[in-house]
């Protein structure tokens, strides 16, 4: 029932993509990091929602559009907890939850300025690590540096 | 091993490590073999390094290989803006190993993915020093008889020094114990930590010097730089805190020896050369043994 009222405050969509439990301090990262300033298609959210599971949430939601792995691979970084909802006609045709993927190509920059990567034509490439209190880091795979979650810049 | 290059000292297993100072013990007693007749070997030093290029050239020379290369960037076409993907595929083509030291981390990571001959790390940035890194190892192995079980202390900046950072890695595959003795400023990053804790060894960390001495079998000096403080106070406070004088070395152990990867400013005293402890400038030479054991190793002649 309460799940109910809650999916409501944001409207539905009948095709298109819902990414549902995004920790709320991070609904804008993932706006920027899917480039949804730039998109033509309509694109509702909401954010400081309540939720059950997590506290306070943030959802958004796509019309006519669909992501690829890598993309998803993307938003693992700043919303590990989200799920990832595929929409045809209404109803839910796919739900995933994203899982941080091992390691990244081309996401994030590494945040070392004398690394190859900021230096010549390199595309960035990362081991996903988790230190002690569950934050993830990024361990370059060139300079062997590690980015923590606060030093991190997306593409 | 064959045709495989070493960026990283993390790209050797123990067995492997092992496998390279033996062989190096092989070229102490016979350095002047003709094992690399007829090939060429570019040595590549985008940034200036005298003593490891050298080391580096005397290893392929006295076995018999060829030396193509540069000694700084400033007369090549990387001063004219080509790129270092460009500068290696153009240097592969002429030789079959490149040696090569470069001031930026992860170039050697780099030019091993697009290069179609082996790449020997020469020193990347603050990155790794995987050769500097052996030749200390087979300096602990030569002196102590053995890697495994022993008590060795760091001493001086372990914040930046590449060289403490490969080793404490490389060491912790043989059960040592650490002692890491540094300012807090410039203690060892978590990131090298990693690998003690994961090895499930045990490490100390002081601020005092004097009382680690009489536990150590290795004492490994490292130079704190001034440009390391914002605060040059803070500097004069530490920089005299770790200097090693040889009167310290009086409780020490018989066994104990005294290694630094040179340059030396006043970190040792020079009271401390005449002593038999100190082995920094063996330790130095023992560089080219280990050079021709590894690049008899990559180009598969032994």
């Amino acid at each position: 029932m309460n799940k109910k009222r809650k999916e409501l405050i944001v409207s539905a969509i009948s095709n298109g993509t819902v990414i549902d439990h995004i920790p709320a301090e991070n609904v804008f990262q993932v706006f920027k990091m899917l480039d949804l300033d730039k998109t033509s298609h309509q694109v509702y959210f909401g954010t400081n929602l309540e939720s059950k599971k997590y506290g306070r949430k943030g959802i958004i939601k796509i019309s006519d559009t669909y992501y690829k792995d890598e993309v998803i691979n993307k938003i693992a970084l700043v919303a590990p907890t989200a799920t990832l909802i595929e929409i045809r006609d209404y109803e839910v045709f796919s739900k995933v939850s994203v899982s941080i993927p091992q390691t990244i190509e081309g996401i994030a920059k590494c945040f070392n300025p004398n690394c190859v990567t900021n230096k010549e034509d390199v595309k960035t490439k990362f081991e996903v690590l988790t230190d002690e209190n569950g934050q993830l880091k990024l361990a370059c795979h060139y300079c062997e540096k590690t980015t923590t979650r606060k030093n991190m810049v997306f593409f | 091993m064959k045709n495989r290059s070493l960026v990283s000292i993390n790209d050797y297993s123990k067995d492997e490590i092992i496998r390279i100072l033996d062989l190096a013990e092989e070229f102490e007693k016979q350095p002047r073999q003709n094992l690399l007749d007829g090939r060429v070997i570019a040595s590549l030093f985008f940034e200036p390094s005298t003593r490891t290029r050298l080391s580096f050239e005397t290893a392929i020379q006295q076995l018999g290989g060829n030396v193509i290369g540069f000694a700084s960037a400033a007369s090549t076409s990387v001063s004219k803006g080509e790129s270092l993907k460009d500068t290696i595929l153009m240097v592969a083509n002429y030789s079959d190993l490149i040696v090569m030291r470069h001031p930026v981390e992860g170039s050697a990571r780099y030019a091993s993915e697009v290069s179609r001959v082996p790449i020997i790390n020469a020193g990347d940035g603050a990155n790794q020093h995987p050769t500097q890194c052996l030749l200390d190892l087979y300096s602990i192995r030569k002196t102590q008889g053995t890697l495994d079980n022993l008590d060795v202390t760091f001493v001086g900046d372990l914040k930046y020094g590449r060289t403490v950072h490969s080793n404490v890695i490389a060491l912790s595959k043989f059960n040592t114990r650490f002692h890491l003795v540094s300012p807090d400023e410039l203690k060892l990053p978590s990131a090298v930590k990693r690998h003690i804790k994961e090895a499930k060894l045990n490490y100390e960390q002081y601020t005092d010097f004097m009382e680690v001495i009489p536990k150590s079998d290795i004492i490994y000096m490292t130079r704190i730089q001034r440009e390391r403080f914002p605060d040059p106070l803070e500097y004069e406070k530490v920089k005299n805190a770790y200097i090693l004088e040889n009167a310290m070395l009086e409780n020490s152990k018989p066994n104990v020896r005294i290694l630094h990867p040179l340059p030396r400013v006043n970190e040792i005293s020079t009271d401390v050369d005449a002593n038999p402890k100190a082995y920094y400038f063996q330790q130095a030479l023992n560089g080219v043994f280990v050079r021709q054991a590894l690049i008899a190793t990559i180009m598969g002649v032994k």
